[in-house]
């Protein structure tokens, strides 16, 4: 398990990252390698060239502006776990962070790299999406946003042209009281998510105002159960609505192989969904 | 590609300055056990799971097979052989996976003790639940890990008392 | 009653010899050992679960850059005398042979067989060019599931073989029909049981020297056995006993595995035979999963007949082994599995049908606790099922069959595979039973059982009886040096288990109790003539017993010798750390050092003394008959019915193993055995598709137990010492996996039974959980 031959680039600058990155054949990125390094290990990829990111300090970085959290696309998890805004502002951002991997992969691995990788079953592609993260992308035309809801064409897919790379990408620190939960079922603590929920409930008079319900591990992109949403606004927060917004997940569509079948992601996605409503209700201030 | 691409790479390896030419796709464990000859960082899966290659890396807990040697480029790295102090005297987490038979073939020893180097200086009054999910990504298959948290606690209330 | 009474280092916590270097990173593992000129070996191994072998094409591999050798069977064939590993143990039930090739060449039967061996500059370039070489293959059916492999039609895991049964066997005593004819309860259970590999945190490796002035070969191999790996390179390379060294350095972990014989074991000493050049390999963790041996299926099919007070009248059925594709050992993994079956109860009346297929996988051998923990879940899960159906606790239908202790020893009418009576040599199960239940409030459990939530809670409980100590010898040498120091040489193994500190106390218990003394040299051929090496929980008590009787021999030699220098009587002497001196007179002597000197006589002198020269001894006790450790195990758990998870909350686990010689590390030696049993149960799982691909081949797939799934265990010690060896003491080293999964399938049982549901194999994914729950037709009560 050793990996294959390629040749090793070091950009200091963003600009020379791009460059590189369009010049150069066959080349990947390399950002915290908790990913991209079993793969080489493992001769599942096979670059010609491996352009580091990791030395263009601007890449790296949390700053709050205003109403958002920019997070540079190179920030280590670790970093973004421990910043104090995120405890504060956004704690099921912490929360989801706290069951990435471990505190060696978390220390390594970067907020970028797993949204590139774009695992269906990563924490933080889930979380991103629940909260409405805004990406920035850079290219050789250029930088562009992107809503993360639109960042994953297809299993493991980016909406990335082979010549850009992710910078960054901000967080709405929220506004209104809301109350928030992200659960996820692994077999071990830190293993990826079988299927993982993120809950976000904004009351309003005692009731539920809205509500966000985001899947992780039940297909190939994250799922936003916009039945379940639709149905739970105007209601009460009790078990019979959560219930109900649980079972809109019979209609969800999971892959399915010999070891988790569909009807399992299905069945776990209905309870993780009752419970993250139930939690996020809990910590929803409704007085 | 055929031809090997290799670059000279100097890095801090427990306080000292150390240079090799390699090949670039050459991952820091390997470069640390067989370049510099520290072999106490054992390779346990090649694949970021088990975590015995773990090293500290500017203070913090990596994983050796999941970085590039060419990447520790002007960093410090501290490995099991560089946590007992200038005398000799063992670290304090060694003694006291030593005093509670903390380890049986000693091949995921290492990377428990840099993980938890940088977990007590984090967290220096930890519970045993705290404990165990610091080393929730160390693997080993002798202990059944119950000695391991003894020893991390007592460590823990030596380090406090020091 | 317990420990060793009246010892100064005997039975006590003394620190492990083995830890100074380890806990330093100062350990020799074998992929630490760097000699010059040292080239890598890599295998190219089959992607096909069975094909035909067309052609091999090199030619591309040799070009490649830092490449020196490709060698396939046909180059390495002239230098053997035997393509193949005849390592099968003997037995009459064999109906086929199936010894593997050092490397395939017509044929490949499961996926990860080595093909081609590269031997290059650097392990980088070396997997390079395994890549590069090209395989032609014709792939053929193949087999995945031992029990279809058994039904008429089935495709054979080898081409042209009659059928893919490997051997059938019957293990049988007392009158089963009748038993099961006057019987007033029978239950019959199918039960699928699934163990994986052993995953010791090591791989296999090894690093072969060739001498070419001395004509010799030194092989430094993290094995379990390197005297038998020294045998199979001398009888297969042709080569003399005074030409080969096999070496074990520090062992990360064994397990199991590490005592068969590979294929990779015979090529890499070749190639560095032939490259002239030592040659080094370490096997990769996703070779680990497809090459080294592992636990896997068994189908239990068995009946459990009972009187009408729960009393067992006898117990019949067939187990189905899954064998994998080659006979790596032999066939002793059923065997273990079908002797643990009966051992804890009496059982007048037994007969179980052995049925070994041939599959295309991994070849099958004893994993830590080898076919036992199988056994008794299926022994267990019939008691489960009987005091149920008879409506007694499942304590009391134990209680009334657990082997009473006034009954010790016990003769059962049970043999060993090697013919040797089995008698329970001593303990008191009953004991052991009522210890853990004890410890466990099995009888406050209903209050803790709560209410029917989403989750819900469950208590179970097991028993075990576990031969250990597999004889007939170990060999151990103990020598004074005139250093002062204590030699001891043995040819048993260390790989984890404090093999150095285990002979290091009971050779200082002899000769003045100062461990830092005592030198062990284990698992080296040169420095122990003969050895059987590490399994069968064996090397406390039969190296341990030797290393004893050898350091009597030496200090009765230390005391007559010293008695002469100092011109006392032998009697008078002890020894305290280095020195003789009178008895009780602290202070003047002679230290061993001298004494060792006088003994190693001068020429044209007397020696001192009258048996002869130097302080040595070399002792092979024998011990044929196996000493049986016991124990029993409570589980309490909680299953989340929304998600099918199953946490175990508590776990108890009251044992007897003999006297402790080291009660920590027999803790030790328990816990990471338990850790491992509740991996079988909950969630090690090596995963094959229908065509014999292995799905899980990294540790993200496969998963071992970590710091976070271990519950909290309660250990509970009963020594009751066995009269088989002058230690008491009985082995440990797999106790702890053995009544793990039955105590797990027990207690989820019990935390389901509103739903009804049975338990009938491991492990238990949270998807198997909530399939059973859907399967089930009762309503539970809310």
């Amino acid at each position: 398990m050793k990996p294959p031959v390629f040749e090793y680039h070091r950009p200091a600058s963003l600009t020379e990252a791009v460059d590189m990155l369009g010049g150069l054949e066959n080349a990947r990125l390399l950002a915290g390698g908790q990913s991209l390094m079993p793969m080489l290990a493992m001769r599942f990829a096979f670059p010609d060239h491996l352009i580091d990111l990791n030395r263009i300090p601007a890449l790296a970085g949390i700053a709050e502006d205003g109403g958002t959290l920019r997070v540079g696309a190179m920030t280590r998890q670790r970093d973004l776990l421990d910043h104090p805004v995120v405890r504060a502002r956004l704690p099921m951002l912490a929360e989801a962070l706290e069951q990435v991997g471990h505190r060696q992969t978390r220390n390594r691995g970067t907020v970028g790299g797993s949204l590139c990788h774009l695992d269906p079953a990563a924490e933080l592609v889930a979380v991103a999406t629940a909260l409405d993260a805004e990406l920035e992308i850079a290219g050789p035309r250029g930088a562009r946003t992107l809503p993360m809801a639109a960042f994953p064409l297809g299993f493991m897919t980016p909406a990335l042209e082979p010549d850009e790379l992710l910078t960054g990408l901000r967080f709405a620190l929220p506004a209104l009281p809301q109350g928030a939960c992200f659960t996820e079922f692994a077999r071990r603590h830190g293993d990826y998510a079988i299927v993982s929920a993120a809950a976000i409930l904004w009351p309003r008079d005692g009731r539920i105002g809205r509500a966000s319900i985001t899947l992780g591990g039940v297909g190939p992109v994250p799922v936003r159960l916009e039945a379940a949403e639709a149905a739970l606004a105007g209601q009460r927060a009790d078990a019979e609505s959560f219930a109900a917004a649980a079972a809109c997940c019979g209609a969800l569509d999971p892959m399915d192989d010999a070891q988790v079948p569909a009807w399992y992601r299905r069945r776990l996605a209905a309870t993780l969904v009752r419970r993250a409503l139930t939690t996020a209700w809990e910590r929803a201030d409704v007085r | 590609m055929s031809a090997e691409p290799v670059r000279t790479v100097a890095f801090g390896v427990n306080g000292e300055t150390r240079e090799a030419t390699i090949p670039v796709r050459r991952t820091l464990g390997d470069v640390l056990r067989h370049d510099f000859g520290l072999t106490g960082t054992h390779l346990g899966c090649e694949h970021g799971v088990c975590g015995a290659c773990t090293v500290l890396l500017d203070g913090r807990a990596v994983r050796a097979c999941l970085m590039l040697a060419v990447q520790a480029e002007g960093h410090e790295i501290r490995t099991v052989e560089g946590l007992a102090d200038a005398a000799g005297a063992l670290h304090p987490l060694q003694q006291a996976f030593c005093d509670h038979h903390g380890l049986q073939c000693g091949f995921c020893t290492p990377g428990m003790l840099t993980t938890l180097v940088e977990f007590l200086a984090d967290c220096p009054d930890p519970t045993a639940a705290q404990v165990r999910v610091a080393i929730s990504g160390n693997l080993c298959r002798c202990t059944g890990y119950e000695s391991i948290v003894a020893a991390v606690l007592d460590a823990a209330a030596r380090m406090r008392a020091a | 009653m317990t420990g060793f009474p009246d010892t100064r280092v005997l039975g006590r916590d003394v620190p492990r010899k083995e830890d100074p270097a380890l806990i330093r990173g100062r350990g020799r593992f074998v992929d630490d050992i760097h000699l010059p000129g040292m080239l890598h070996a890599a295998f190219v191994r089959s992607p096909h679960a069975h094909a035909a072998i067309t052609a091999i094409d090199t030619a591309a591999a040799r070009a490649m850059p830092g490449v020196r050798a490709v060698f396939t069977l046909k180059d390495l064939a002239p230098h053997l005398t035997d393509t193949r590993l005849v390592v099968a143990m003997p037995s009459p039930a064999y109906r086929l042979e199936l010894h593997r090739p050092v490397l395939a060449h017509s044929e490949v039967v499961h996926v990860g067989e080595a093909v081609a061996m590269v031997v290059a500059d650097d392990p980088y370039r070396a997997e390079d060019a395994a890549a590069a070489v090209d395989v032609q293959y014709d792939p053929l059916p193949a087999i995945a599931d031992c029990v279809a492999a058994l039904r008429p039609g089935a495709p054979t895991a080898h081409a042209g073989a009659a059928s893919n049964l490997v051997a059938e066997m019957v293990v049988e005593y007392g009158a089963v029909e009748a038993a099961f004819a006057g019987a007033a309860l029978r239950i019959q259970k199918r039960l699928l049981v699934h163990r994986g590999g052993s995953h010791s945190m090591e791989c296999r490796g090894l690093v072969a020297v060739p001498d070419p002035i001395e004509d010799r070969l030194t092989v430094w191999n993290s094995t379990q056995m390197p005297h038998a790996c020294k045998r199979m390179l001398c009888d297969l390379l042709d080569l003399r006993e005074t030409q080969v060294r096999v070496v074990t350095p520090d062992v990360g972990g064994g397990f199991g595995p590490k005592l068969v014989i590979y294929p990779e074991e015979v090529a890499v000493p070749l190639a560095a035979r032939l490259c002239n050049r030592p040659v080094k390999w370490i096997e990769d963790r996703r070779e680990h999963f497809v090459s080294t041996t592992q636990e896997r299926d068994q189908a239990w099919d068995v009946e459990l007949a009972t009187d009408a007070d729960g009393r067992i009248l006898g117990v019949r059925g067939v187990l189905v082994h899954d064998h994998g594709a080659w006979t790596a050992r032999g066939l002793n993994v059923p065997q273990g599995a079908v002797a643990a079956m009966p051992l804890a109860y009496l059982v007048p009346a037994f007969r179980m049908t052995i049925k070994v297929a041939a599959t295309n996988k991994v070849p099958v051998t004893p994993i830590r606790g080898a076919g036992q923990p199988q056994g008794v879940f299926a022994m267990e899960r019939l008691l489960d099922e009987a005091a149920a159906a008879l409506g007694l606790t499942r304590d009391e239908i134990r209680r009334r069959n657990l082997v009473p202790a006034e009954r010790m020893p016990y003769a059962t009418p049970m043999r060993t595979r090697g013919g040797i009576a089995v008698t329970l040599d001593s303990g008191d199960y009953p004991l052991c039973q009522r210890m853990a239940l004890d410890a466990a409030d099995w009888t406050g459990f209903p209050a803790r059982r709560g209410g029917g939530g989403a989750v819900r809670r469950g208590i179970g409980l097991s028993n075990y009886v576990e031969c250990t100590g597999r004889g007939p010898f170990e060999h151990v040498s103990v020598r004074v040096e005139p250093s002062g120091r204590i030699v001891v040489a043995t040819g048993a193994a260390a790989m984890g288990q404090s093999t150095a500190t285990m002979l290091a106390q009971v050779v200082a218990e002899q000769l003045g109790a100062d461990l830092g003394r005592v030198d062990v040299v284990t698992g080296d051929t040169a420095a122990a003539p003969i050895g059987l090496g590490g399994s069968n929980s064996r090397q406390a008590v039969l190296a341990g017993s030797s290393a004893h009787a050898a350091a009597v021999r030496v200090k009765a030699k230390v005391l007559e010798v010293a008695g002469e220098l100092l011109e006392v009587s032998a009697q008078d002497l002890e020894i305290v750390d280095g020195m003789v001196r009178v008895l009780g007179v602290p202070g003047g002597g002679v230290s061993l050092g001298e004494v060792a000197r006088a003994a190693a006589g001068q020429a044209g002198f007397v020696l001192p003394g009258t048996s002869g020269p130097a302080l040595a001894a070399s002792e092979e006790v024998v011990i044929d008959a196996m000493t049986y450790a016991n124990g029993s195990c409570v589980a309490e758990v909680e299953v989340d019915t929304g998600t099918g998870a199953v946490r175990v909350v508590h776990l108890v686990f009251a044992h007897d193993c003999g006297r402790a010689l080291h009660p920590r590390i027999v803790e030790g030696q328990l816990m990471g055995g338990i850790a491992h049993g509740i991996g079988n149960a909950l969630y090690e799982f090596m995963a094959f598709d229908e065509n014999a691909q292995p799905l899980t081949t990294t540790l993200a797939e496969y998963l071992l137990v970590t710091a976070t799934e271990m519950p909290k265990v309660t250990i509970l010690h009963h020594e009751s010492p066995t009269p088989l060896n002058p230690l008491g003491i009985k082995g440990v080293g797999e106790a702890g996996v053995i009544p793990i999964g039955a105590a797990i399938a027990s207690a989820v049982e019990d935390a389901l039974r509103d739903y009804g549901v049975r338990i009938d194999r491991l492990p238990l994914s949270p998807v198997d959980v909530l399939a059973l729950l859907d399967q089930s037709t009762v309503l539970p009560s809310t």
